[in-house]
């Protein structure tokens, strides 16, 4: 048997956490002893892959034979056995593990150009990404074309900034370009702190080479020498990857003096992040590098002109940079040709919360948000009944159900109230209380605030005091017109993004979902039994066994009952802690 | 201390290091930040130890107090909210008997933290143990590693 045998085993974060490096190492035992013929063993490679989208299913495991690919899901060590012996030797895939239509029609409407090759090539091995054309895009650059050139191919790409306020790429490349200094640098903003993202640490985890390329063909653009990638140090092995993949691209000579001979030089250093939501945010990104308190400045001057140690920098987001390579090898047109006449390309989302294919995917811009939830997502878990999508984590908003026909691209989510944003998707169903979101997110704005002007210091604050007064049953009357009013202060007077955009998820979901705000201000009702405060738990006595778990739990003594008997809930006592409901094994406590 | 604080000097100053970095490698070594550490090294390099301070209070990450001996941390991104993270803590802080405002247990065995998101959003909800990621976690498989962690204490 001399077949070629290639084994792809998924080790992004999800992978991992699903315990694919325990599968890595079943296999390797399984492979060695297992009595396999030595010249299976020569033949077969086992790689560890970045990110391959679904990560619902995870671990992912690819067998390939001879250029026939099986995929198989939800793989656990113990099953590796079987895989070996029956497919790898014996040659026939274990068919009841193998995935089925869902995976196929989470990948049907995606185009991947970021992630073209995450999750298929081994991210700590840089021969992998060389082998799949990696870096030929920097070596045509540098040997074959001026910087003007090299912005002018990406102006004409259409491309525009994915960190969220969609500036176009090659226009900051070029005032970075014609600003007159003789220092300048490149930062990649890796500091990816939107709640409920990962497009970026799936990147950088799954294809690390691809960012730094897009780093080395933009600082070769504005002439920079150095670079710097501020990343968080929540995404550790997304770190751990980057550094091996910076060491690997000095020792093949694409980083330092003299970069493949043509005497320009550059070289990346990482800087971690520490942890503070508001320095994604360019001027508080700069000052957490120069090792100061992340605080926002006044713009202008933009960092374009007088950014880090007051000298030129330009500042992309990871997915806008690993865009940067597949654009240059393949070509403006063919890049402008993904998309809608105003957004180009495609966008990567991580698409979560109630939807059955959670997972990282790329879309083309301008595709509906029905085919992302219903074709790629599977639909709502459990078949419940959508709600709303909630876009661009804390300085977006929420787009309802009747929506759903809407293109996904930045000109048609800005005019609903929401924006595209970083790419983070979650999606909300019947069960998720909309107040309660809004309140979810200014309870995280309000604690990332950085203080430092009082629009977003105080007004975050207060907004924060009325969402939690009218969750807890306490609204008044004319809250909804207060909210709105305080929240249109704080976008007109606050410095920076973090205050400008902190009310949008309380705008969005007061347009769209006022008659929940009403339930809760004037019924003291929360419509989709959230609000603890607004419900109120009875025992159910058909269901109650009498076992008198609840009673136990109960902080307040407001239960009694006999044992084996239909206990009772004494309102008077109650505090509405849930604790009764949560401990019930027997569905005998309702709330409502 | 002073060794590792000499160590962490020499880094510095290599690596043309800054505040931040200096308080990320003194959290490294002692699992949080000292105060004799900062005035040792304001000392040295003549900064102020009000920027440390400064520094320490503003990101997230730095702890000026010592940390339980485990520590869990809760993601309270968007996605676990949505699928209860809330519970998990609740029902962690119980079983720990964790007092209002506190996040360690009295005899310093287990630290309970949040953290905004970890990006892990499509294994909704995750707990990290001792580094180590659990995505789709249970109140039941969360109190069960609780009770291992415990029980390992016991052993030891």
């Amino acid at each position: 048997m001399k077949a070629d045998i290639k084994i792809k085993v998924c080790m992004g974060t999800g992978g991992v956490a699903a315990g694919g490096a325990d599968v890595i190492r079943a296999f390797k035992n399984k492979l060695k002893t297992a009595g396999i013929k030595a010249s299976v063993e020569r033949h077969c490679s086992l790689h560890k892959v970045g990110c391959r989208g679904l990560c619902a299913k995870d671990v992912l495991v690819d067998v390939i034979i001879d250029g026939n690919k099986t995929t198989y899901q939800d793989i656990k060590p113990d099953m590796v056995s079987g895989i070996v012996k029956e497919h790898i030797i014996e040659g026939n895939p274990i068919i009841d593990w193998t995935v089925g239509d869902e995976y196929h029609n989470f990948h049907r409407k995606q185009i991947k150009v970021v992630l073209s090759d995450c999750g298929d090539i081994d991210p700590e091995d840089i021969s992998a990404y060389i082998a799949v054309g990696g870096y030929e895009a920097t070596k045509k650059v540098l040997t074959s074309m001026t910087p003007e050139e090299t912005i002018e191919v990406i102006k004409k790409s259409g491309l525009r900034g994915r960190g969220g306020a969609g500036f176009p790429t090659g226009l900051k490349w070029e005032l970075g370009r014609k600003a007159q200094s003789e220092q300048k640098y490149i930062i990649c903003n890796a500091d990816e702190g939107d709640p409920g993202a990962f497009m970026d640490r799936s990147v950088v985890e799954g294809n690390p080479h691809a960012v730094i390329e897009g780093m080395i063909i933009g600082a070769y653009s504005i002439s920079a020498d150095r670079g710097y990638v501020y990343i968080r140090a929540e995404y550790p092995l997304a770190v751990e990857r980057l550094r091996r993949a910076l060491d690997q691209a000095r020792k093949n000579k694409f980083l330092g003096k003299n970069i493949l001979g043509t005497g320009f030089d550059f070289d990346i250093k990482i800087k971690l992040g520490a942890g503070a939501f508001v320095c994604g945010e360019e001027t508080a990104l700069i000052a957490s590098i120069e090792g100061q308190r992340g605080m926002p400045r006044a713009k202008p001057p933009y960092p374009v002109q007088k950014g880090l140690w007051g000298n030129p920098t330009v500042i992309n987001n990871v997915e806008t940079l690993a865009n940067i390579p597949y654009i240059i090898r393949k070509g403006a047109e063919w890049f402008s040709s993904f998309g809608t006449e105003k957004s180009k390309g495609t966008k990567v989302f991580a698409l979560t919360g109630k939807v059955k294919n959670t997972g990282l995917i790329e879309v083309p811009m301008g595709i509906s948000l029905r085919e992302i939830i219903y074709d790629i997502g599977g639909g709502i878990e459990g078949d419940r009944a959508f709600k709303a999508v909630q876009t661009g984590g804390p300085s977006g908003g929420c787009i309802p159900a009747e929506l759903i026909d809407i293109k996904v691209d930045f000109e048609s989510l800005a005019q609903v109230g929401s924006i595209v944003g970083s790419g983070g998707m979650v999606v909300l169903d019947e069960t998720d209380c909309m107040v309660n979101i809004a309140k979810f997110f200014l309870e995280f704005t309000q604690s990332e605030s950085c203080g430092k002007c009082t629009p977003c210091r105080v007004g975050t604050k207060r907004l924060l005091e009325i969402l939690e007064r009218i969750t807890s049953g306490d609204g008044k009357e004319d809250d909804i017109e207060l909210l709105e009013a305080l929240s249109n202060d704080i976008k007109a007077t606050s410095l920076c993004g973090l205050g400008q955009t902190a009310p949008n998820p309380v705008l969005s979901t007061i347009k769209y979902f006022r008659h929940e705000y009403d339930a809760h201000i004037k019924d003291k009702k929360c419509p989709a039994k959230v609000c603890k405060h607004l419900l109120a738990y009875s025992i159910i006595d058909e269901f109650c066994k009498g076992c008198g778990a609840c009673k136990r739990v109960c902080p307040a003594g407001a239960i009694t009952g006999e044992k084996k008997k239909a206990h009772t809930i004494d309102p008077d006592l109650c505090i509405k802690c849930g604790a009764c409901f949560e401990i019930c094994k027997f569905n005998a406590v309702g709330k409502g | 201390m002073e060794e590792t604080l000499k160590r962490i000097l020499e880094e510095y100053k290599k690596n043309e290091g800054n505040v931040i970095s200096v308080m990320q490698e003194i959290q490294d070594a002692f699992g949080y930040i000292p105060e004799d550490a900062i005035n040792w090294f304001s000392k040295k390099l003549d900064i102020p130890a009000s920027r440390f301070f400064g520094v320490a209070t503003f990101y997230a990450q730095f702890h000026l107090k010592p940390r339980g001996r485990n520590i869990i941390t809760a993601c309270c991104g968007t996605a676990c909210h949505v699928k209860g993270s809330d519970r998990l803590i609740n029902g962690l802080r119980k079983e720990l008997n964790l007092p209002e405002g506190e996040d360690n247990t009295e005899d310093m065995e287990f630290a309970v933290e949040k953290v905004a998101c970890v990006g892990a959003c499509s294994i909704a909800p995750v707990v990290i143990v001792n580094k180590k990621v659990y995505g789709k976690m249970t109140a039941e498989n969360l109190m069960r590693e609780i009770k291992t962690l415990k029980g390992k204490r016991n052993e030891g």
